[in-house]
């Protein structure tokens, strides 16, 4: 079967560039005439996750795999880690610093608003190591 | 550009006498819908949103507005002008309202009636239809047809936003039709001529959104209009002063400037004007980076309407004209039109707005894949300098225009040197190229 392969590197700590790996992907998902709606929940977890790696971690990098049935992304970090994922999974639940939540991030909804909009999520965390973060939408 | 069907109108029209094939239209084109081939700007119909800023670049007025003739309203016993408000607002101080609508009166039209009369009844509409809908959330306003064209073509997920109500134009129209026939006039006999700010308007109005027939009977292009005015009033001799009356002629409210619209409604909401600010919020709404907007009044042109490409004065003297003249939603309650209230409010809605994509390089996602990958393997090999003399406005599209076989590879002036010297082609081949692309006359040596 076809598959397509896309990387982006995220840089920690940079708001300004949080989003742009979201709006290059979802550009490639439109130019694959993949469904409105679906390319909305596709990007609206992508984007989430994306600003997590910019906010929380030291940098990381995006996979994002597709074959006509699937979008998968593998959104992966250099660390420190999540120390409790079910908490992290909580709504409301943040760890943002005043700073972040003043740019208007941070708010405790957004592995919760991921995992809304995805048909598979996998959260693989070892402090001071990394994380890993799994999500695959259907077609 | 076989391939592209022509299935929408357009009102933006290219005179191939006057094209000079300069490119500006094409590098200022917001949604990449022009090409230059022969020598002259060519438009990708489906990607085409009239939003007009081709028209506003061209430095040879080689780009037009189609417009009736003027004497199609002579077809009518009833010929009814409705006018913008910007309209007005072009006149200096001295010229009343009640002149401006006597002198297009004189040149054959039997009332004048101001399109945002409707304005007060459609924010009240726009209010209860946003709070009988609280999950559409930012509720985009279909006021602007440029607008909404841009959404069907780059941000079809936001299709389900748009607000599905009628812009004040079919609503003012809807009024006119029903006074008129209850007044006995003969619906053959009732003409209504919009008196047009822009290609986007024209076009939505011969081919609707989400409408099945259009409410009006005829287009004059503002230009036209305010031309004859304009000289009429220059030259007629001193008028009596103007009593100041208030009539369905004689308001302004604003509604069709930036945030005219907006004010008026409850929650929080965003005024942007212009189509490229308009594109930059509307990738971040998408993404949800934008959350809890309620309403987005949302403008192709600069300063909205003020700034249509038909209007003759400057955009922000109008704008200052009309808000200084601007009377409250109170004084509008006054008016004929809230006798129609009910009948109006019934026939106010729309139908759902279909997303029609443009950014897909195939219907089939395997294709689609396929092309995908063979636009980003050209894309490596090209300049990256957007030099636009392959007659596409960027690098990238010129690499999406090769892998749906609307452009050669040989086109690019870049790997065309590069083949000269490896002798994959002679100079005049790649000569031959160019005059593909820019035409013949651009080659001719003007230093002999």
């Amino acid at each position: 079967m076809k598959k397509l392969f896309f990387e982006y590197s995220v840089e920690a700590g940079n708001f300004t560039k949080a989003g742009d790996a979201s709006s290059n992907f979802k550009k490639v998902l439109k130019q694959l005439n993949v469904d409105p709606q679906v390319i909305k929940r596709i990007v609206v977890a992508l984007y989430e996750g994306e600003v997590n790696i910019v906010a929380h971690s030291v940098g990381g990098n995006i996979f994002c795999n597709i074959d006509p049935k699937s979008v998968n992304l593998i959104l992966k970090d250099d660390g420190p880690g999540i120390p409790d994922i079910n908490k992290a999974m909580q709504v409301g639940f943040s760890t943002a610093s005043a700073k972040v939540r003043e740019m208007g991030f941070g708010a405790g909804m957004g592995l919760v608003n991921m995992k809304n909009n995805v048909d598979f999520l996998k959260i693989e965390s070892e402090m001071g190591k990394g994380t890993k973060v799994e999500l695959t939408v259907n077609l | 550009m076989a391939k592209d069907n022509k299935q929408f109108y357009h009102a933006l029209k290219v005179s191939y006498d006057s094209c000079i094939g300069c490119s500006h239209c094409m590098i200022s084109c917001p949604t990449e819908a022009i090409r230059i081939r022969e020598g002259k700007a060519i438009i990708y119909e489906n990607k085409c949103v009239d939003c007009g800023e081709c028209l506003k670049v061209c430095p040879v007025y080689a780009i037009y507005i189609e417009e009736d003739d003027f004497n199609k309203i002579n077809n009518y016993k009833h010929r009814i002008a409705l006018v913008p408000e910007v309209f007005f607002g072009q006149f200096p101080a001295e010229m009343s309202k009640k002149q401006i609508s006597d002198a297009i009166l004189a040149f054959g039209f039997t009332e004048v009636v101001e399109v945002e009369i409707s304005a007060p009844i459609l924010a009240a509409q726009i209010n209860n239809y946003a709070a009988a809908n609280p999950d559409v959330k930012p509720l985009i306003s279909s006021f602007c047809p440029a607008i909404v064209r841009l959404i069907q073509v780059k941000f079809p997920a936001l299709t389900q936003n748009i607000m599905l109500l009628k812009p004040p134009i079919d609503i003012t129209s809807l009024y006119v039709r029903k006074k008129m026939s209850e007044e006995g006039v003969q619906p053959e006999d009732i003409g209504v001529f919009y008196i047009s700010t822009c290609a986007a308007k024209i076009a939505a109005i011969k081919s609707p959104v989400g409408e099945d027939i259009s409410l009006i009977n005829g287009i004059i292009n503002m230009d036209t209009l305010f031309n004859k005015v304009f000289k009429y009033l220059k030259n007629e001799k001193s008028q009596e002063p103007e009593e100041v009356y208030k009539s369905i002629n004689d308001t302004f409210s604003g509604w069709s400037l930036t945030s005219g619209e907006s004010s008026h409604i409850k929650g929080r909401s965003l005024a942007i004007d212009g189509i490229h600010n308009t594109i930059e919020i509307l990738e971040k709404v998408e993404n949800e980076e934008i959350k809890n907007i309620d309403f987005l009044e949302l403008r192709a042109c600069d300063e909205s309407c003020a700034g249509g490409v038909l209007l003759t004065a400057n955009r922000f003297l109008v704008a200052e004209t009309i808000n200084n003249s601007k009377v409250s939603l109170q004084e509008y309650q006054t008016l004929d039109i809230n006798h129609y209230k009910d009948y109006i409010t019934e026939r106010m809605t729309i139908q759902k707005v279909k997303p029609r994509s443009m950014m897909k390089l195939d219907e089939n996602m395997e294709i689609a894949m396929m092309k995908l990958k063979k636009a980003s393997k050209i894309l490596q090999s090209l300049s990256l300098t957007d030099c636009t003399a392959c007659g596409a406005p960027n690098c990238q599209a010129f690499a999406n225009d090769i892998a749906q076989g609307n452009a050669e590879i040989n086109q690019c002036f870049f790997i065309q040197r590069n083949k000269e010297i490896s002798g994959e082609i002679t100079v005049e081949e790649s000569v031959n190229e160019l005059k593909k692309i820019w035409g013949t006359r651009k080659f001719i040596n003007k230093r002999k």
